[in-house]
């Protein structure tokens, strides 16, 4: 593969962690808890979808077959998708949704810090501006969690209940692929593996103000960076796609 | 200080009306005016949060990246205005749970479009360019009430919905100049929102019950028949532009009134929907109250956490 | 099955640099902090904003709309407060 390729596949995955998390944040939308929080789940929702829109853009420019942001996002099939296992999570109640959220917000906002300092400009840039949406996303779920946490009885063991189920899928996000070695060397891209102790610490922290015991099972599903995902991903592209697989070849 | 007697305070209210002095929270007003507001604003609010559902319905399969983010704006702002006009409400005294509660227990009506089924992406389409389109008929108008909170809330609403519209009106065109298949699907969708949609405006002037009150007091300003011809006449024009058909057979430009003419309403129909039998009332409530007994334990839960950490409620968000 | 509900809050909103914080609504809200997020989402989601004031709705007192007559009226006749209530010669500018 050359650089360019792993470049494509590479921005890709970025993109459809975005894609995914929107999608399934965007399914609160008009059933959120209260309405001020179904507005701010909504923005949140809206970010990832403009940043997978962004991404999935300077993707197609690099791809060698002709391709618009919206046929890789809804023509494109299950093993294709290299989001992580994590954000392909059904949403199930608010207290998955948001340890799902503040799992993810701590490792993409790590992420991004260090991949402004991309040698590709195109992609630095990106980073810049999602940073700015991924702080405030991450003040919002961290928030949440320790409200939770430390809420009621009822509150404090259903957050607890989420952040241990989900806790398996957090060890793939921090999994260097190997197809990207390229990009690594050139400094395109970053290694994520290098990101771990600091997200661990800053989980810690918010665990422990939130008065939730840190998970530590040793156990971990990973998959999704080769396209191996878990039986929910199929339902959400079967959704999301529908309207371009039953009306192919048309403008919307 | 006097005391006046409640005639001389009602001759001095409707003075101010008349004077287009817009009337604000605290200032005394007649009971009747105050509980029509409550009635007109909350049903209001319960019509912007019940309508996210039939295009909440369509986000998760809208066709397009930038149509999935249109449409989650969009609806985002419905719930931004619901929450505008719950505000107005609260300075009457109405507690928004106590309202919400009220719509769930079926006291307490939205606007009876929202019953209608979205069916297929068109109808994206048709409730931006025809519901929208009606509903800023009815709103600009509000944005000149007598009641201040209320107008300034209208004020918001119309600068925001502006865009909805457009965005409908895109949509349908879009499948209007499409493939056969997307002109069918969006003339399929007009033939069963079109007539939904006229009756908007609410029953004839003559069978109307609170028009006219409601006109005296400047709580509504325009009549729903006037409302309605400026709905037909302005709408009438667009889809011809786009090559759809209006369904319906008796309508016709009248030269001499300088307006079209237009079929007779199926009122029934109206009535069997507000009454709660239309394809979607049981499944909009529902959805509604689900989210509201979802949600309590959030509620709750914030609740509690605030009471704990009252006096230091600056969460410790380390930086990392 | 009504829980008590979340505190009212008045948000207030400076525009832009330069300008005072306005009144733009209200929103409910557990805390400040959730209340000033909210506001962000709420009432500045077109750019309205560059700074939030969130205030719950108990905290603020306000005049009495029916001592508006002794309140404000008094105001009326000082027009010397005003600059138009002075004479400046022709010639004098400046002032």
């Amino acid at each position: 593969m050359n650089t360019k390729n792993q470049l494509y596949n590479y921005i890709l995955e970025i993109a459809d962690d975005s894609l995914i998390l929107g999608q399934r944040l965007s399914e609160w939308c008009g059933h959120g808890p209260i309405l001020e929080e179904d507005i701010a789940l909504t923005n949140i929702a809206l970010d990832f979808i403009g940043q997978a829109n962004n991404l999935y853009e300077y993707a197609a420019t690099l791809s060698e077959n002709k391709i618009t942001p919206d046929q890789l996002a809804f023509l494109r099939v299950d093993n294709d998708f290299k989001n992580a296992l994590l954000v392909e999570q059904p949403n199930r109640d608010f207290a998955y949704t948001l340890a799902r959220q503040f799992y993810f917000d701590a490792f993409r906002k790590l992420f991004f810090e260090k991949l402004i300092d991309s040698k590709d400009e195109q992609l630095s840039a990106i980073a810049e501006k999602s940073l700015k949406e991924t702080k405030y996303h991450l003040k919002h779920s961290s928030e949440w969690i320790i409200r939770l946490g430390d809420g009621t009885e009822e509150s404090h063991n259903r957050i607890q209940t989420a952040i241990d189920f989900l806790w398996k899928y957090t060890n793939e996000l921090f999994e260097d692929n190997q197809a990207y070695t390229e990009i690594l060397d050139l400094e395109l891209g970053i290694s994520v593996s290098a990101l771990k102790s600091t997200w661990l610490e800053y989980v810690h922290s918010i665990l422990t103000e939130a008065t939730l015991t840190i998970p530590n099972s040793p156990f971990s599903q990973t998959g999704g960076r080769k396209g191996i995902h878990t039986e929910h991903l199929g339902y959400l592209l079967a959704e999301m796609q529908y309207m371009q697989r039953a009306f192919p070849n048309s403008t919307w | 200080m006097e005391k006046l007697s409640i005639d001389e305070l009602e001759k001095r209210f409707q003075a101010k009306i008349d004077a287009d002095i817009k009337i604000e929270p605290n200032d005394w007003m007649p009971e009747a005016y105050r509980k029509t507001l409550i009635r007109q604003i909350s049903q209001h609010a319960h019509s912007e949060i019940v309508g996210m559902l039939p295009e909440g319905n369509w986000i998760t399969r809208a066709p397009s990246l930038k149509r999935k983010a249109v449409l989650l704006a969009k609806v985002q702002d419905e719930a931004g205005h619901g929450l505008y006009l719950y505000s107005a409400a609260e300075t009457l005294g109405m507690d928004r749970e106590q309202s919400i509660d009220d719509l769930h227990s079926g006291k307490a009506k939205y606007s009876s479009i929202f019953n209608y089924p979205t069916l297929t992406w068109a109808d994206m389409g048709s409730i931006g360019w025809l519901v929208d389109g009606a509903a800023i008929m009815n709103q600009v108008p509000l944005c000149r009430c007598s009641y201040g909170p209320y107008a300034r809330a209208m004020v918001r609403v119309c600068k925001e919905e502006s865009f909805h519209q457009r965005q409908g009106f895109e949509i349908i065109s879009t499948l209007a100049n499409g493939t056969p298949e997307q002109k069918a699907m969006a003339q399929e969708s007009l033939n069963r929102w079109w007539w939904p949609a006229l009756m908007m405006f609410g029953p004839s002037d003559k069978d109307s019950t609170h028009s006219e009150q409601s006109m005296k007091w400047k709580i509504k300003r325009v009549s729903n028949d006037d409302l309605r011809q400026q709905f037909v006449d302005v709408t009438v024009p667009q889809a011809e532009m786009i090559g759809l058909t209006v369904p319906d057979k008796d309508l016709k430009w009248n030269e001499e009134r300088g307006h079209y003419d237009f079929g007779v309403i199926n009122w029934d129909e109206f009535n069997q929907v507000v009454q709660g039998n239309g394809p979607c009332n049981f499944e909009r409530i529902e959805a509604r109250k689900k989210a509201k007994e979802n949600g309590m334990w959030v509620r709750e839960a914030a609740l509690a956490f605030a009471e704990k950490r009252k006096n230091k409620i600056d969460i410790k968000i380390k930086e990392i | 099955m009504s829980t008590k509900e979340w505190p009212l809050w008045e948000v207030f909103i400076r525009s832009k640099q330069g300008l005072s914080h306005k009144h733009v609504g209200s929103l409910r809200a557990a805390d400040s902090e959730m209340a000033i997020e909210n506001a962000r989402d709420v009432y500045t989601r077109r750019l309205e904003g560059v700074s939030i004031w969130v205030v719950e709705s108990k905290l603020i007192a306000a005049s009495d709309p029916k001592d508006s007559d002794a309140f404000f009226e008094p105001a009326e006749d000082k027009i010397y407060r005003h600059p138009t209530f002075y004479d400046v010669p022709d010639g004098i500018s400046h002032m």
